[in-house]
């Protein structure tokens, strides 16, 4: 390599390994080929309104579609054959991407401001959760038409809504922020949605999931220590509320970045949790809620995903920490591995059997790919701001 | 702030030509709070400042407000509610500078 720098040198040793564990494959999916999307999944590039449509066979970018607007903090969620994603703008914005046509079937703006959103377990209903007008919206997934609009009115006063996510039975449960409430929506009888309310489940909540395949819904309290449980199994049984005091007695550090709770890590019978002001990952039993550990860490937890069989738990951080990715080690309870991706990391997605997981790095215009298990970078796609990543697999989850 | 010996005239025609103000935020640092304040306020408050999880910093909503409470809750938060201080990173000047980019409308 005569004539190159080190530095040079370096950056094609490591583009050949890249090559070489993860072949690059230039030739997209142009409009026609036949494919799948088993492995296709999209790329928010939440400043410039884009979605990169890529696949994690040969860890390429095989497509791009514009137009979809203001995408910070966007999410998305995935038509059941695989083909189309929902994605969910703060601009209030829903659009329909075709992945395999790299189109933009439809984009409606539904909202004001909008934070996310579900797909019914029948793969009919779209809906998506509010911040203004306080509510949620229910949609046709084929036609996007309105089908239901459920304000978020509680004591005369709408309420942001948040932790949206679809159950087993046909429902939409959901968080209201404001209000300290969880709902269940049934929307089965279009005409006529049916709203079952759970009150006083604690101060500003900010987000909510599904834990165990859909059997719980868990919602995280911004106002006070703790989470709320409800089982989906038992709603009569009420709200409860678990890992209560979690930091008794000290204050919180200001937070720089909510902790987000989707993908929230179940792994060998325990729960793992970001803690809210803290940089302590909190450890519960799965089934008990007794905290079993928290696992000090390198800042505010963001996310804490699992890889698919729960072996580690990886976690990023909140700004100004966010350069850092952590990788739990489950059995021992104690950080393996302290990686840096990049500056800025917004969000991690495994892929479905967890023999890579993807790391977009914001501030580097980058999304880093990783073996977990070697932690080799084996991958990376260059992408404008790169926030979440969603693969088609999270077609078949609950409160995916 | 400059309480000093009077200037000789070279001098004076120097400082003239600066900026008016000694500590002025460079170009780098100015990149670095522009992308902090459509990202990382943003990220509460959306991209385009219209409001998230936070209120609207549209220059709208904050004609009402005074620059001294706007630089105040940029650098001690406001308790209570998630927004957290930021003194630990930015000066009051450089809070002084967001809130004047929030006045002109972020794009």
């Amino acid at each position: 390599m005569t004539g190159l720098g080190p530095r040079a040198a370096a950056l094609i040793r490591r583009g050949l390994l890249a090559l070489f564990f993860c072949w690059v494959v230039t030739a997209g999916a142009s409009a026609g080929t036949v494919r799948g999307t088993g492995d296709v999944g999209i790329i928010i590039e939440r400043a410039t309104g884009r979605v990169l449509i890529v696949e994690h066979s040969h860890c390429s970018q095989i497509g791009a579609v514009d137009g979809l607007g203001d995408l910070s903090h966007a999410s998305a969620v995935f038509s059941r054959d695989g083909r189309y994603a929902f994605v969910f703008g703060r601009d209030g914005s829903l659009s329909k991407v075709d992945l395999i046509e790299a189109t933009l079937v439809r984009r409606i703006v539904q909202a004001g401001n909008a934070i996310g959103g579900a797909i019914s377990a029948d793969g009919r209903l779209i809906a998506v959760s509010n911040y203004e007008p306080g509510g949620v919206n229910v949609f046709d997934a084929e036609t996007l038409d309105l089908v239901a609009d459920l304000p978020a009115e509680s004591g005369g006063r709408r309420s942001k809504v948040v932790g949206l996510v679809e159950t087993a039975d046909g429902a939409f449960v959901y968080t209201l922020y404001d209000a300290g409430e969880i709902w269940i929506a049934d929307v089965a009888d279009r005409a006529r949605p049916s709203i079952r309310k759970f009150t006083g489940i604690g101060a500003l909540p900010y987000d909510g999931v599904t834990l165990d395949a859909g059997r719980y819904y868990l919602a995280g309290l911004f106002g006070e220590d703790g989470l709320a449980l409800l089982d989906l199994w038992r709603p009569d049984a009420g709200v409860r509320r678990v890992m209560a005091g979690y930091g008794k007695g000290e204050e919180p550090l200001p937070v720089y970045k909510m902790p987000h709770l989707q993908g929230v890590a179940v792994a060998g019978g325990l729960v793992f949790l970001p803690a809210v002001g803290r940089h302590e990952l909190l450890v519960a039993d799965a089934r008990s809620w007794a905290e079993v550990a928290r696992i000090p860490v390198h800042g505010q937890p963001v996310f804490a995903v699992a890889r698919p069989d729960g072996r580690q738990v990886w976690v990023n951080f909140a700004h100004p920490r966010n350069d850092t990715v952590q990788v739990i080690d489950v059995p021992s309870l104690s950080v393996a591995h302290t990686l840096k991706p990049g500056k800025a990391v917004m969000h991690l997605e495994f892929t479905p059997k967890g023999d890579q997981v993807w790391i977009s790095a914001r501030d580097d215009d980058k999304v880093r790919i990783y073996d977990p298990r070697t932690l080799a970078e084996v991958g990376a796609i260059t992408a404008e701001k790169p926030s979440g990543i969603f693969f088609t697999a999270r077609a078949g989850r609950l409160g995916y | 702030m400059r309480v000093a010996p009077s200037p000789g005239p070279a001098l004076a025609l120097l400082l003239a030509a600066l900026p008016a103000h000694s500590d002025e935020i460079g170009p780098a640092r100015e990149a670095y709070l522009a992308n902090l304040l459509t990202q990382d306020c943003g990220s509460c408050h959306g991209l385009t400042m219209k409001g998230g999880l936070g209120p609207p910093l549209l220059p709208a909503a904050l004609a009402e407000r005074d620059d001294a409470l706007l630089v105040e809750t940029i650098l001690d938060g406001r308790p209570g509610t998630p927004m957290p201080p930021w003194r630990f990173e930015l000066s009051e000047q450089e809070a002084a500078w967001l809130v004047k980019r929030l006045r002109e409308g972020v794009q």
